[in-house]
């Protein structure tokens, strides 16, 4: 199992027309990348409601995990939110690259 | 007793003579000094045990447990993994300290007592900060003296523990303490630093990309890895820790996200890795310190494998920036794959290596009912992914094509690679060796529906999760920039309060000593007017006048007393 991480925008074309082509550089493959992964997504996430689970917590301890779809949600929105923060910490913590050597 | 030397000789040893060969003979006693080290050490078994009597104290220099021995093993195969890696090198003195460092660390887990720990923690300090200043750059040499100033430190506090500690009860030995007195605290501490705490972590952000290519490979793999091993020795299931780790899972990676040096990035996830050790070993006893464990063991094969794959792209491309990186899955295909290995493992994919001993600590976690601590861990198991999983692979490799050819690293490394890929995914499919070595009696199994679906669904919706965010134009771009931290506090505000100090100061001196100077002046002034050559007590008086003040004075004398 390969992590999805071909699945983004392909170079711009900036090659030079005698270099051989490589996989990406192709969208097409790159647009078939990003569809199977789509799929994926959501296979897993149909596949919550067929499997019976077996969770972290005891029963009633922590009833959201049983929500259908809890972890696929959890991930998706700790994801966007650790990058929308991070973007907010750039305008505190950025500073130039020779920023240490004066 | 058996007839086995010490288990840090070998390395150690072998260190100090690498440097006196060259060539196709210092490439083979490379691979052998670390092969003959794990000979070595599979003679020693659980419950050997040296004593020493050295200067009035008794010293334990080897105690041989199950844990010990686990992070013995694991020290040799990085020692191994980094030499090959390294094997193009033509330093001496690289391969030397390099592996003296690994020796060090060897030691430092076989110390049955705390002096003998000190000594190997500050031999740790000092042979690994040449792995930094072998950059012979500016940069590298300032942040390795900054490395060293730290470590040493830490070392200070290992000793005033330990100084304290013999006072209290006179006893040096090195076992589980409650987290209560001052000598533990000093302890606690000096372990604190080493396992870059959050607040103290700074000098691994800072000196772990300086360094080279070659010795981050090194470095990331024996000094965190040993203060790990001594917090599970001295300080299993001590609450604090759980809060610490926790703590240390989450902060690193909001940094990770906005970083452009990709070795940085790492060194920002290896302290979110090493977050998941600490929790399990706050946890205490049984899953959470056989996770911790594991996840050590795993941890030193996988970031290694990371770290040798952006060691390689900056050895052939000189660059490691991913603003200036990207396609490079076109001129190093090998390099590409291996990293996306070690990528899926630190993300805990099934079938990787991180799967099998990540969960072990969310599930002690969860057992022990900590549920905002799981939720945090959960959160950076997600953070994890993204950062490391994704963005190292993806802005290196990938991304846009940034017009980079290059070669192929080399054949050593691409090896060395090879093996620590065939480690992960082997740990990954079968964990069972590993769960035999770890130090309690392992009770649990990572490959059940469940565990395997729902890790599955937090992995692919965070991908989804930068998809989106890629693909709408909302993720952030990779920019040249420095991220200020802690380190801030001793590289800028420190330096500048001290400027300031002097720019106000220097002024200010001046002026004082003017005003005592012109005080002083004044004051020989008067002296000099009562006792120069003018001065009225240093006229020359005639006799006569001295003699007529004499009467003046005896008549006064008769006056008054009759």
């Amino acid at each position: 199992m390969e992590p999805p991480m071909e699945n983004h925008s392909p170079d711009e074309g900036d090659q030079s027309s005698q270099e051989e082509k490589h996989i990406f550089d192709n969208r097409e493959n790159v647009k078939r990348l990003i569809r199977i992964f789509f799929s994926i997504c959501f296979v897993l996430f149909i596949l919550d409601f067929i499997i019976h689970l077996h969770l972290s917590f005891e029963e009633g301890e922590f009833s959201v995990e049983e929500w259908p779809g809890f972890y696929a949600v959890y991930g998706f929105v700790a994801c966007v939110v650790l990058v929308l923060v991070a973007k907010q910490m750039r305008k505190l913590l950025m500073r130039r690259e020779d920023y240490y050597e004066h | 007793m058996s007839i086995n030397l010490h288990p840090a000789l070998f390395l150690i040893l072998g260190g100090l003579i690498l440097p006196l060969f060259r060539g196709k003979v210092r490439q083979a006693l490379l691979i052998i000094i670390p092969l003959l080290g794990f000979i070595n050490l599979l003679g020693h078994e659980s419950g050997d045990f040296w004593s020493l009597y050295f200067g009035g104290y008794d010293l334990e220099v080897l105690r041989v447990d199950k844990l010990s021995l686990i992070f013995g093993y694991l020290f040799h195969i990085a020692a191994l993994l980094a030499a090959i890696y390294s094997l193009h090198l033509k330093d001496g003195l690289q391969h030397m300290t390099g592996f003296m460092y690994a020796g060090s660390a060897v030691g430092a887990v076989f110390a049955g007592d705390l002096l003998t720990l000190f000594i190997f923690w500050e031999l740790l300090a000092i042979t690994s900060v040449f792995q930094i200043w072998a950059r012979r750059s500016s940069r590298s040499g300032a942040s390795g003296l900054r490395y060293l100033l730290v470590h040493v430190t830490s070392g200070l506090f290992l000793l005033t523990g330990a100084a304290i500690q013999y006072q209290n009860t006179g006893s040096l030995s090195f076992k589980h303490m409650e987290l209560a007195s001052w000598s533990s605290y000093f302890i606690f501490i000096a372990f604190g630093i080493k396992c870059a705490f959050p607040l103290l972590h700074t000098w691994l952000v800072d000196s772990y990309p300086e360094a080279t290519p070659t010795g981050t490979v090194f470095l990331a793999s024996f000094t965190t890895k040993t203060a790990v091993y001594a917090l599970a020795r001295g300080f299993e299931g001590t609450e604090q820790l759980i809060w610490i780790g926790a703590l240390m899972t989450m902060f690193p990676i909001f940094y990770a996200v906005i970083e452009n040096d990709l070795r940085r990035v790492l060194g920002y996830s290896m302290i979110n890795q090493i977050g998941f050790m600490v929790v399990g070993i706050g946890l205490g006893a049984g899953m959470g310190v056989n996770g911790a464990v594991a996840h050590a063991f795993n941890d030193v094969i996988f970031k290694g494998l990371l770290f040798m794959s952006m060691g390689a792209v900056l050895f052939r491309t000189g660059r490691i920036n991913g603003s200036d990186l990207g396609g490079l899955y076109k001129s190093m295909p090998f390099t590409t794959g291996f990293c996306i290995v070690g990528a899926s493992s630190i993300s805990a994919f099934p079938l990787f290596s991180g799967f099998v001993s990540k969960s072990m600590v969310m599930q002690s976690a969860a057992d022990q009912g900590h549920l905002v601590i799981w939720l945090m861990l959960l959160f950076a198991s997600a953070g994890v992914f993204h950062h490391a999983g994704i963005k190292i692979p993806f802005f290196a490799f990938f991304s846009k094509d940034s017009g980079i050819r290059c070669k192929e690293a080399p054949i050593n490394m691409l090896f060395a690679m090879w093996v620590g890929a065939f480690l992960c995914i082997f740990i990954g499919c079968y964990p069972r060796p590993l769960y035999s070595m770890l130090p309690y009696p392992v009770d649990y199994l990572p490959y059940t529906a469940t565990h395997v679906l729902l890790q599955l669904q937090v992995l692919f919706f965070s991908a989804l999760a930068f998809a989106y965010l890629k693909l709408s134009g909302t993720y952030p771009p990779e920019l040249k920039s420095v991220n200020i931290d802690i380190d801030w506090i001793y590289r800028r505000l420190l330096p500048g309060f001290a400027s300031a100090v002097l720019r106000v100061g220097t002024p200010l001196r001046t002026k004082i000593i003017n005003a005592c100077r012109s005080q002083i002046d004044r004051g020989f002034a008067l002296i000099h007017r009562h006792h120069g050559p003018e001065g009225i007590f240093e006229r020359t008086w005639l006799t006569g006048s001295i003699v007529l003040m004499v009467t003046i004075a005896l008549a006064a004398y008769l006056i008054y007393f009759f």
